[in-house]
């Protein structure tokens, strides 16, 4: 005669049962977003729904401060104002020189043939937080897809760059700031031309220019700006400047530490740009030489060429 | 008397809305959303538990924009954790059950530091273990609070003493 407990005791699964189970299922999400990146249809409606509790959350701090704004004292605005006037003054000057210097590097660029750079729209943008990720080096702005951000685009500050929008939502987007570890941008030294690509320090807030022969023409004190030759950051835009430059004879490669320029943890506001135009695809003849090496039979295209 | 679920789900809002707040120490922030889920898996381990848990998770994921999975692998240990100790947690005074607590709580975010770790994550510091110190201090707290709706008033009767 078969025993089952009465319905009054019956819990369902066991729990060992229950937390493999759910394990199991966390695994495989874990697996799917951070080796193939599947999950981000799943992401985005997730993160619709914990949008207005993210919103109603921002509430109190954002009454605050509008509180705050409102008892500002008349001396200090006028006093802001005032500077910013000036600044304005500077900045159309300098408007104008860029102008015709833009006009006239395009006709250069026409006369000897170089491909035409395409302008940049720039979107601006607030940063509302800091995300709350202690393992990565994250902002979060209020611009998303709706407002027309798009993952990939650079971001910038009043002086320079602050990283590189990685993924958006919605309505706010998420930035992954420079210094963040996997954050990487290429860079040229301002002085010589010399090219390197810096990686974000994590918790110390420098860059770090990896491969860098022991004896590069880098000094301390050095500008760093954007080489624009990815594609994704236009050219020329301040990154950093080089704060020590250690040389080691028993390595290889210096170790050159560099402090970023726009205010990565500080600023406010942001200009989300445009991401570039997708340069022509690198003509695979490195992929081809690898065959012939392994005397592979190389397959004929499709289209019989 | 019972939990109403009205309460459960008022809580969880509740902690969603106190972690999504933009606290400017992400380490030292205490994680009130497994705080919360560690009080009613202790107090109603029938009602809440690690599909709560796995579930809320998953909302904590997208809304902080980390690994997808990373929190709803955490929040499903601590869950069964809380149910596996409940019914010895609550025979401790409030100092005993802190103990507990605290053991929960940085066991889940130890699972939490596995899992970015092994996803190519560098370590941010020892500074993490001080939300979840900050998270348990906030117990008794927690306590008072989400047993507030529970309570009922002695009920006064001048003709019947007891």
């Amino acid at each position: 005669m078969e025993h089952t407990p009465p319905p009054f005791f019956l819990r369902g699964p066991a729990p060992l049962v229950r937390l493999a189970f759910f394990a199991s299922l966390s695994l495989t999400l874990l697996v799917l977003d951070a080796r193939f990146g599947y999950a981000e249809a799943i992401r985005s409606v997730l993160a619709l729904a914990a949008y207005p509790i993210q919103q109603a959350a921002r509430l109190p701090v954002a009454l605050a401060e509008g509180v705050a704004g409102y008892f500002a004292s008349q001396a200090h605005l006028r006093e802001e104002n005032e500077e910013l006037r000036a600044r304005l003054l500077a900045f159309a000057l300098d408007a104008q020189r860029f102008e015709s210097a833009a006009a006239e590097a395009s006709n250069l660029r026409r006369l000897i043939g170089a491909a035409e750079r395409p302008e940049r729209k720039a979107l601006p943008a607030e940063i509302l937080y800091s995300g709350r990720d202690p393992y990565a080096r994250k902002v979060i702005v209020d611009r998303g897809a709706q407002h027309g951000a798009r993952p990939g685009s650079p971001v910038v500050d009043e002086v320079g760059v602050i990283g590189q929008l990685t993924r958006a939502h919605a309505f706010v987007s998420e930035v992954t700031l420079l210094t963040d570890k996997s954050q990487a941008i290429p860079v040229q030294v301002l002085r010589n031309g010399l090219r390197a690509i810096a990686f974000g320090g994590g918790a110390s807030g420098l860059l770090e220019l990896r491969y860098m022969a022991a004896n590069a023409d880098v000094e301390s004190g050095d500008l760093l700006v954007t080489s624009g030759i990815d594609g994704t950051y236009p050219p020329g835009l301040p990154v950093a400047t080089v704060a020590r430059v250690e040389r080691d004879a028993s390595y290889t490669f210096a170790r050159v530490l560099a402090q970023p320029v726009a205010g990565i943890e500080r600023g406010r506001y942001a200009l989300l740009l445009s991401a570039g135009a997708r340069p022509p695809a690198y003509p695979d003849d490195a992929a081809e030489r690898k065959g012939a090496k392994t005397r592979r039979a190389r397959k004929p295209l499709p289209d019989g060429s | 008397m019972p939990v109403r679920t009205g309460t459960l789900v008022a809580s969880f809002v509740g902690a969603l809305l106190l972690d999504f707040m933009p606290w400017p120490d992400v380490t030292l922030a205490p994680d009130f959303v497994a705080l919360t889920l560690a009080f009613w898996c202790v107090r109603q381990p029938r009602r809440v538990g690690l599909a709560t848990g796995w579930a809320l998770g998953l909302l904590v994921d997208a809304g902080n924009g980390v690994l997808l999975g990373q929190h709803a692998l955490a929040y499903s240990a601590l869950a069964f954790a809380a149910i596996g100790l409940s019914r010895r947690i609550l025979w401790f005074d409030l100092w005993g059950q802190m103990l507990h607590v605290l053991l929960l709580l940085e066991g889940a975010q130890a699972v939490a530091l596995g899992v970015r770790l092994a996803a190519g994550a560098e370590f941010p510091g020892w500074s993490l273990a001080a939300g979840p110190a900050f998270a348990t201090l906030l117990w008794p707290v927690a306590t008072w609070v989400l047993l507030l709706p529970q309570r009922r008033p002695a009920l006064l009767d001048e003709h019947r003493p007891l």
